[in-house]
């Protein structure tokens, strides 16, 4: 299924490379903001709090709200923070300790 | 370690001028900046961006090229993806870089890190789809990414920009839902004297508002209680006008009423701050040049005071000239020559602020939010319970802390600081001076024990 993102990406002609979303494979323009490029491909949703389990997103783009948390490589980074690389193994941080404690 | 003459922490406007101007007084200049390109978030990724969409984003923009270009200044060194976590007595920086701490000390320190968006917490605000103004330009600057069905919401000049780059991009929003009032029209009009100073930013922002006319952006202005419809994700977004309620259905929102300074740095170190009642927000206490009350510590750019880029690079090069003057570089007399034809270029630039503040001020249902509001994002506290905390007797955000660790999750108080401290004042009928802003403590932002520990190891690659 194709997914629709509520955003348009304007195209920089990146080449494309692969990164794994919670186990999947998916294709993102290399060396582009991670947030961004996951908002572009349409991905609405990064990982859920902490307290609530509500599910959130980006929000600021510049380092400073932490909303758009991910886990990569066992650490818990800002998407916004970070460029896409290939081969990226990209998680929820909160799912990923919800597990641990069982 | 490295070390420099000066460090300055943030390669916007405000930092990349001070290097370049203690550069060509022959000063080492150490930047460090978080971000992979310099150029702040007003100038976002500058050099690469102009060539491929500079036109969509405007003249203004281009304007960081040569600012960018002076990092090449002879004695400037400029770290990108440098995250300082604490700044030490004596001018120790400490920072992470590309997976391991290290550390800089600097006779003189800079704190240009610039300002955040200010907390606007409306119901719904924490939805995914919601964003602020300033991050979705900084999506279209970055990236070339643009919200297809957006509102924006609020209030302030950066709405209507970032509208009309949206437009030019050939994606124009759904509607602009405007907090502003009448009101607030006429009581700008007292500053007009000083708006009519600042003619150039006056007649950018008619233009904006006819860009937006011409392609049919609907606007709504003197909107109130606002609200994001959804429960999972934005779908839409509530309010009131003129009586009427509204709805507009729409994938993304963004939000807006205003910047004020990034403090956390400038707290972390025991920089006095004092409340400003017409930017309403805190600001640091500083001397003519941006000295601080702490040895050693300048301030320039937005962190002492929102007053746009241009004026930034101004304070920049201000702060750079004394730092020279101080440490032997220049003479009095040659400092003061150059100071003065960029106090007056200050002047100019800021005399349109007293306008802007009037006649965009925060939206007050996010400075007076409800009770099931959300107020602390990260650890989801309302505004209610900010509220019964004060009841029970707390007085300002620091107990806050205690009694519902607000402000306490990652981002550390950068959302909802000011905020918190509003409605507590608000509570005890203390001003905000009196209620005061949380204590940050370092580090300034997360790292971890492998990059801790990486800082022992030998240093295989000195500064580039």
């Amino acid at each position: 299924m194709k997914t629709v993102s509520p955003f348009r990406d304007l195209g920089e002609g990146r080449p494309e490379v692969e990164v794994l979303l919670n186990g999947a494979p998916l294709r993102l323009p290399e060396g582009m903001n991670l947030a961004a490029a996951l908002l572009a491909a349409g991905v609405r949703s990064l990982r859920r709090t902490p307290v609530s389990g509500a599910e959130r997103a980006p929000y600021c783009m510049m380092g400073a709200c932490f909303d758009c948390l991910v886990e990569i490589g066992g650490v818990t980074r800002q998407a916004c923070m970070l460029n896409v690389e290939a081969g990226m193994e990209i998680t929820r941080p909160q799912e990923e300790i919800t597990h641990v404690d069982g | 370690m490295l070390t420099a003459d000066l460090i300055v922490i943030g390669a916007g406007p405000a930092g990349m001028a001070a290097a370049a101007e203690a550069g060509r007084a022959g000063l080492s200049v150490l930047v460090l900046d978080e971000q992979s390109q310099p150029g702040g978030q007003i100038y976002r990724d500058v050099e690469r961006v102009v060539p491929l969409r500079g036109d969509l984003l405007g003249a203004d923009y281009a304007a960081g090229l040569p600012l960018a270009q002076g990092l090449a200044e002879q004695g400037v060194s400029h770290l990108n993806g440098a995250v300082s976590w604490a700044i030490e007595e004596g001018g120790r920086v400490m920072f992470t870089r590309a997976g391991r701490a290290e550390q800089a000390e600097g006779r003189r320190i800079l704190l240009a890190t610039g300002a955040l968006e200010r907390p606007m917490p409306v119901p719904g605000w924490t939805l995914p789809g919601v964003m602020t103004v300033g991050a979705a330009q900084i999506l279209l600057k970055q990236s070339g990414v643009v919200p297809e069905r957006a509102v924006l919401a609020g209030s302030g000049p950066l709405i209507y920009l970032t509208a009309a780059q949206m437009v030019r991009a050939g994606v124009p929003p759904l509607a602009l839902v405007e907090t502003q009032t009448r009101g607030d029209a006429l009581r700008a009009a007292r500053h007009m004297g000083g708006a009519l100073r600042g003619w150039r930013y006056l007649l950018k922002g008619l233009g904006l508002m006819r860009e937006l006319k011409r392609a049919g952006v609907q606007r709504f202005v003197g909107a109130e209680a606002l609200a994001v419809m959804g429960d999972d994700r934005a779908e839409g977004l509530r309010f009131r006008r003129g009586g009427r309620d509204h709805e507009i259905a729409c994938e993304t929102v963004l939000l807006h009423h205003g910047v004020v300074p990034n403090t956390q740095a400038a707290r972390s170190i025991g920089v006095a701050h004092r409340w400003d009642a017409v930017q309403q927000c805190f600001s640091p206490v500083l001397d003519e040049w941006g000295r601080t009350g702490v040895e050693g510590v300048l301030i320039a750019g937005d962190g002492a005071g929102i007053g746009g880029a241009k004026a930034a690079e101004y304070a920049g090069r201000l702060a750079a000239l004394q730092v020279a003057e101080d440490l032997g570089a220049i003479t009095a007399h040659a400092r003061d020559e150059v100071a003065r034809h960029l106090r007056g270029d200050l002047r100019r630039e800021r005399a349109i602020r007293p306008f802007l503040d009037t006649a965009y001020p925060p939206y007050a249902g996010a400075i007076t939010p409800e009770d099931a509001t959300l107020v602390c994002r990260c650890e989801e506290v309302t505004a209610g319970d900010i509220r019964r905390f004060a009841r029970m007797g707390c007085l300002g955000p620091n107990q806050a802390k205690a009694f519902g660790r607000a402000g306490m999750g990652p981002c550390q108080g950068r959302y909802c600081g000011l905020a918190v401290s509003a409605i507590l004042a608000q509570e005890t009928g203390q001003s905000m001076d009196e209620t005061g802003y949380y204590r940050i403590r370092p580090p300034l932002k997360p790292v971890t024990l492998g990059e801790l520990a990486a800082m022992e190891e030998p240093v295989t690659d000195a500064a580039e």
